[in-house]
């Protein structure tokens, strides 16, 4: 395989932030997304956790992968990312304890992020190490691109606080609203609207069966045929 | 067994597994198209909940609690730093054998979930779950009572939502939110609706 050069480095590093991106688009690691998004800090530290797991996972599932047999392979998969998993947690017990409790089980749900075991499968099982950790830590910017997004907001608009400190004036009421988990499923949407708004390839075909007999696209159909 | 019953409704209703505590949502998006297939995944689900919550209940019960070991002499071991590792490794082995035994005996179940059953280790609510079960301290009964009724509840929650989507095949749709976009908000009303049973004192 060629060499990486610095273009290909960096298309695997920031093509995951808005035009593959793992929330957005790809459907992985949803679950995390929407618990730890109410303060800024957890959010930080839970991102930290995930997109270190990705990139180290994807390294050594990499080196690995042609001593993996083909039928076992979920279980040696998992077996590396529960091993980093638990690393993780122990750090994060030693050294964040706080923001570890509040976490709780999200940091053992890493295991099963659909980020680490969809990456791990995609593409380090196929590719060398070197890439495929620049691609794990890609998606894990991706990752941490929407959960920041999101924490930003319910925290500015949610408490009125950023990090912890006030910005918004006294008279700020605090918004129960998107102090609520479910908010950030709404965000969400809005924020894959806005993105498939600026990039247009990512919109998805429209399934309605009664379109097929409207007029309309039947002429679009013809014009494209023609053309 | 009034406390129980208790226990399950809250687990389906106010702590819904999907709706309350967003676990397993990679495939509750993913899978939610139609509701033949949501079913057929739900019933998996329901099931494997059903086996691996009690059995990892027993597990750390009798070898990864502190001092849990004592009944084989050792009296000051602490093994819950393997606590994931080995969580993993039941679901995984439950499912492996689920698989092979529904293969052999109820080859029409089989059949219907297919593709359902070897992804559902990955699913976050499987594992969650069992982190869950450990967190509250439940113990044999009501780990099994847990586990069955999170299953029912995201079996429930993804029905629910494959309805949904079937019917908003015909709705005019702005382009970017299409898909994806306005499942994401769907599924943030109906938690808000499964919120609503958060007030019901059992």
């Amino acid at each position: 395989m060629k060499p990486l050069t610095f273009k290909e480095s960096k298309q695997l590093l920031f093509a995951p932030i808005i035009e593959n991106n793992p929330i957005a688009l790809q459907i992985l690691g949803i679950c995390s997304a929407l618990a730890v998004t109410v303060k800024m800090d957890v959010t930080l530290v839970m991102c930290a956790a995930l997109t270190s797991v990705v990139a180290l996972s994807n390294f050594f599932i990499s080196l690995l992968r042609f001593y993996i047999p083909e039928n076992i392979r979920i279980i040696v998969q998992m077996t590396v990312i529960a091993s980093l998993v638990i690393i993780v947690d122990e750090i994060l017990k030693a050294y964040a304890y706080e923001a570890s409790k509040q976490l709780s089980v999200f940091v053992g749900l890493i295991i099963t992020n659909c980020i680490v075991m969809g990456r791990a499968e995609a593409y380090a099982m196929k590719n060398p190490p070197i890439r495929s950790f620049l691609d794990g830590l890609g998606n894990g910017l991706g990752y941490s691109f929407i959960l920041i997004v999101v924490a930003t907001i319910r925290e500015i608009f949610g408490s009125g606080t950023f990090l912890g400190l006030q910005v918004m004036p006294d008279s700020y009421p605090t918004n129960n609203f998107l102090l609520l988990p479910p908010s950030s499923f709404i965000i969400i949407g809005l924020m894959i609207w806005a993105i498939r708004s600026i990039s247009t390839s990512q919109v998805e075909e429209d399934e309605n069966p009664l379109k097929a007999h409207t007029f309309k696209p039947l002429v679009a159909k013809k014009e494209a045929s023609n053309g | 067994m009034a406390e129980l019953t208790s226990l399950f409704v809250r687990t389906v209703f106010i702590e819904n597994i999907a709706l309350s505590l967003f676990l397993g949502m990679c495939t509750f998006f993913a899978i939610s198209k139609q509701v033949k297939a949501a079913f057929g995944l739900g019933l998996a689900v329901i099931v494997v909940l059903t086996l691996t919550v009690p059995l990892n209940n027993i597990i750390y019960t009798y070898v990864l609690k502190e001092g849990a070991l004592s009944w084989a002499g050792l009296e000051n071991t602490n093994l819950e730093f393997v606590e994931l590792i080995t969580y993993i490794g039941v679901i995984a082995a439950a499912v492996q054998i689920l698989e092979m035994f529904l293969d052999k005996y109820v080859p029409a179940l089989y059949n219907q979930l297919g593709i359902f059953l070897p992804l559902i280790t990955v699913n976050c609510a499987i594992l969650g779950a069992s982190l869950i079960m450990v967190e509250k301290n439940y113990n044999l009964i009501e780990s099994v009572t847990y586990g069955f009724g999170a299953g029912f509840g995201w079996a429930l929650a993804i029905v629910l939502l494959a309805g949904i989507r079937e019917k908003l095949k015909y709705s005019d749709i702005p382009e970017g939110l299409r898909g994806l976009g306005i499942t994401y908000i769907i599924v943030g009303l109906m938690s808000f609706g499964f919120m609503s049973f958060g007030g019901i004192i059992l």
